[in-house]
């Protein structure tokens, strides 16, 4: 046998594991669940098929429609706030925090990670509410008359996912500035650009491939988070996970459940082709 | 040293093999449950006396329920708690086994409790009934004026919009929304369905969140709202003692009356075992724990229980006032399956809206 050909033939059999791991894990039940989409509910049976009348709905019942927005809206109104209240923060334990405290600086602030998620957001639940810290503490020094309502609106909800993804978000971009040479920045004030012109245009550009990182999984893993919206957001409004546990655990209807499940998978993917695109990630 | 050594090997090895043997010897029950049978308080008794370990998954939701027996294999599954007005259900799609009834205790029962037009088909019983209590109003006594919950009116009337939370499960609340529109739940049907709709989204923007049981207990409890429709004993007794001030009542319009029922699975391996648990779950002592779960609260179907349990707990369970609560509930809606799609866009539409 050929050096060339043994070096095939163990590539693929390095290879293969990954593979046969991705076809049992992914590529097959993805399939089922594309096959499922297309079958539909008669009374309280599943019944197999190969139309499109669940997709059709999705689009056309108010209800449904609402719920790919109110994901959308809130997911993105998390992301940028998460990147914007990151950043920051990932700069100043980067630059500013003297090396011997940065190790404390990032153990606190992945801090939160170390709760569980549900007990996080029964936290907040108590904070926010109109007899919580939060109000009292408002009421209490006289800047509000009155409580007002926070818990069980969208914004409680946008608040326990911040909480959450700053975090995240200040771990993939903290990585990024720490890798960068403080020669870029030298260079650049050597050449007269004043400190937030260091920031701007230099240090900001190279950290957009940490941040926008952190951005597409700060949104993934918002987009498709149901505790957050069912604890915090007192189901006024639906966000697709919501739907989804609504046809699977009230009405049995895998179907649409699965067709829902399609059209979340299709807005991430459009997400990581738009990040990739603007990004040339293959090149990163 | 080396018999030391030895010596350590063989006792750890006789350790493991005893707790292997041990662990061999105790049977299991696989049983699919509402979160009141998960409590060890309950099932310890069961398990030492048969020397069995009850293995509890909790499920949410008939159709939940359904599903995950309709996915296992034959014998994967034991008993299971299902809501009584769905046995038929599950009846029909051959998950469930015949019971000997008169092998169960069902002579003490409250007699509005056995529910048999729902756990007998074509003469066969299905299902016991173990559990009650009412869907109804909630409410911290403290901040609102308990005259006013003498009627669901005060819900509509403006006075307390914005302090009213909606208990997340639709079949209940949409039967007292029917109460409130005059409509008995026997009749809520595709023809009543929509009278119903102007007065659930009034309702909804009435309120402040709809929320499922957890939720529910922890805005009451936390003063985040003051009423809740849909609530009743379960979610306030296990409260009781952290806050008085919460209470439940029936309005006059009524209430409803929710029923779980227990259950042999079809193709289980140990009908024996799983009759004894029935049979331990429906005694009085069983009754009595299962009354007072950690979880949630509820009547005992068994009358007998009342023997177990002590006065305060009776009192808080308002075990005097059964036989008129009783009179004025009503039943779950029992929707076919079209019907039940209808009231859950309905559901949906009032979450989005």
């Amino acid at each position: 046998m050929s050096i060339e050909k043994q070096e095939k033939r163990q590539g693929a059999t390095l290879v293969a594991p990954a593979l046969l791991w991705t076809l049992g894990f992914f590529v097959i039940p993805f399939a089922a669940m594309v096959m499922m989409s297309l079958a539909h509910l008669e009374g309280r049976e599943i019944v197999q098929g190969h139309d499109l009348g669940n997709y059709l709905r999705i689009f056309t019942d108010p209800s449904l429609r609402r719920g790919i927005f109110v994901s959308l809206e809130i997911t993105a109104v998390v992301t940028v706030i998460s990147v914007l209240l990151a950043w920051p923060l990932a700069w100043i334990i980067a630059t500013r925090v003297p090396a011997r405290w940065r190790r404390m600086a990032l153990l606190l602030a992945v801090l939160p990670f170390w709760t569980s998620y549900v007990v996080r957001s029964y936290s907040w639940a108590l904070v926010l509410g109109e007899k919580g810290v939060v109000m009292n503490a408002l009421v209490g020094l006289g800047l509000l008359a009155e409580p007002v309502q926070i818990m069980a609106t969208r914004s409680a909800t946008i608040i326990g996912f911040v909480h959450f993804f700053v975090m995240l978000l200040t771990l993939t971009i903290y990585s990024n500035l720490i890798q960068l040479s403080p020669n870029y920045a030298r260079a650049a004030e050597d050449l007269g650009a004043s400190k937030w012109q260091v920031i701007r245009l230099v240090i900001l550009p190279l950290t957009l491939p940490g941040v926008m990182t952190g951005a597409f999984l700060t949104f993934v893993l918002c987009i498709g988070d149901y505790i957050t919206p069912q604890i915090l957001g007192g189901n006024n409004e639906l966000t697709l996970p919501q739907l989804i546990m609504l046809q699977l655990g009230r009405r049995g209807d895998f179907p649409m459940a699965s067709a829902l499940s399609v059209v979340l998978m299709v807005i991430v993917t459009l997400a990581y082709a738009a990040c990739a695109r603007w990004l040339k990630m293959e090149r990163v | 040293m080396a018999l030391k050594h030895t010596c350590s090997i063989l006792a750890v090895t006789a350790g493991l093999t005893s707790a292997l043997a041990s662990a061999a010897q105790a049977e299991d029950l696989n049983a699919l449950i509402w979160c009141d049978h998960a409590d060890p308080e309950l099932l310890q008794p069961f398990e030492e006396a048969h020397d069995v370990r009850v293995n509890v998954k909790e499920y949410e939701g008939t159709a939940a329920g359904l599903t995950l027996l309709e996915q296992s294999r034959p014998g994967d599954w034991d008993v299971m708690v299902i809501d009584a007005v769905d046995v038929g259900r599950a009846v029909e799609r051959g998950l469930l086994a015949p019971l000997p009834v008169d092998q169960l205790a069902t002579d003490s029962y409250f007699p509005e409790a056995v529910l048999a037009d729902h756990t007998t088909v074509d003469g066969t019983t299905y299902a016991v009934t173990e559990k009650f209590g009412y869907n109804t109003i909630a409410y911290n006594k403290a901040a609102v004026d308990p005259a006013d919950m003498a009627s669901l009116d005060a819900l509509w009337s403006g006075k307390y919009d914005g302090r009213i939370a909606i208990y997340d499960y639709y079949l209940p609340v949409l039967g007292l929304v029917g109460l409130e529109a005059g409509i008995d739940t026997a009749d809520l049907g595709a023809d009543t369905l929509e009278t119903i709709r102007e007065p659930l989204m009034k309702l909804n923007a009435a309120s402040k969140q709809v929320s499922d049981v957890v939720g529910s207990q922890t805005a009451l409890a936390t003063g985040e709202v003051d009423v809740l429709i849909g609530g009743g004993e379960w979610l306030t007794a296990v409260l009781n003692a952290e806050n008085p001030d919460l209470d439940w009542t029936i309005p006059e319009e009524g209430g409803l009356l929710w029923a779980q029922s227990l259950a042999i699975v079809e193709g289980t391996e140990k009908p024996e075992l799983a009759l004894e648990f029935i049979k331990y779950i429906t005694s009085p002592e069983g009754q009595a724990r299962l009354a007072t779960s950690s979880c949630y609260w509820g009547m005992p179907a068994n009358k007998a229980a009342g023997d177990v349990l002590t006065d305060e707990q009776k009192a808080i369970l308002r075990w005097d006032d059964q036989p008129d609560y009783l009179s004025r509930a009503q039943l779950y809606p029992v929707p076919d399956a079209d019907t039940d799609a209808a009231m859950q866009d309905l559901w949906t539409d009032m979450l989005q809206n």
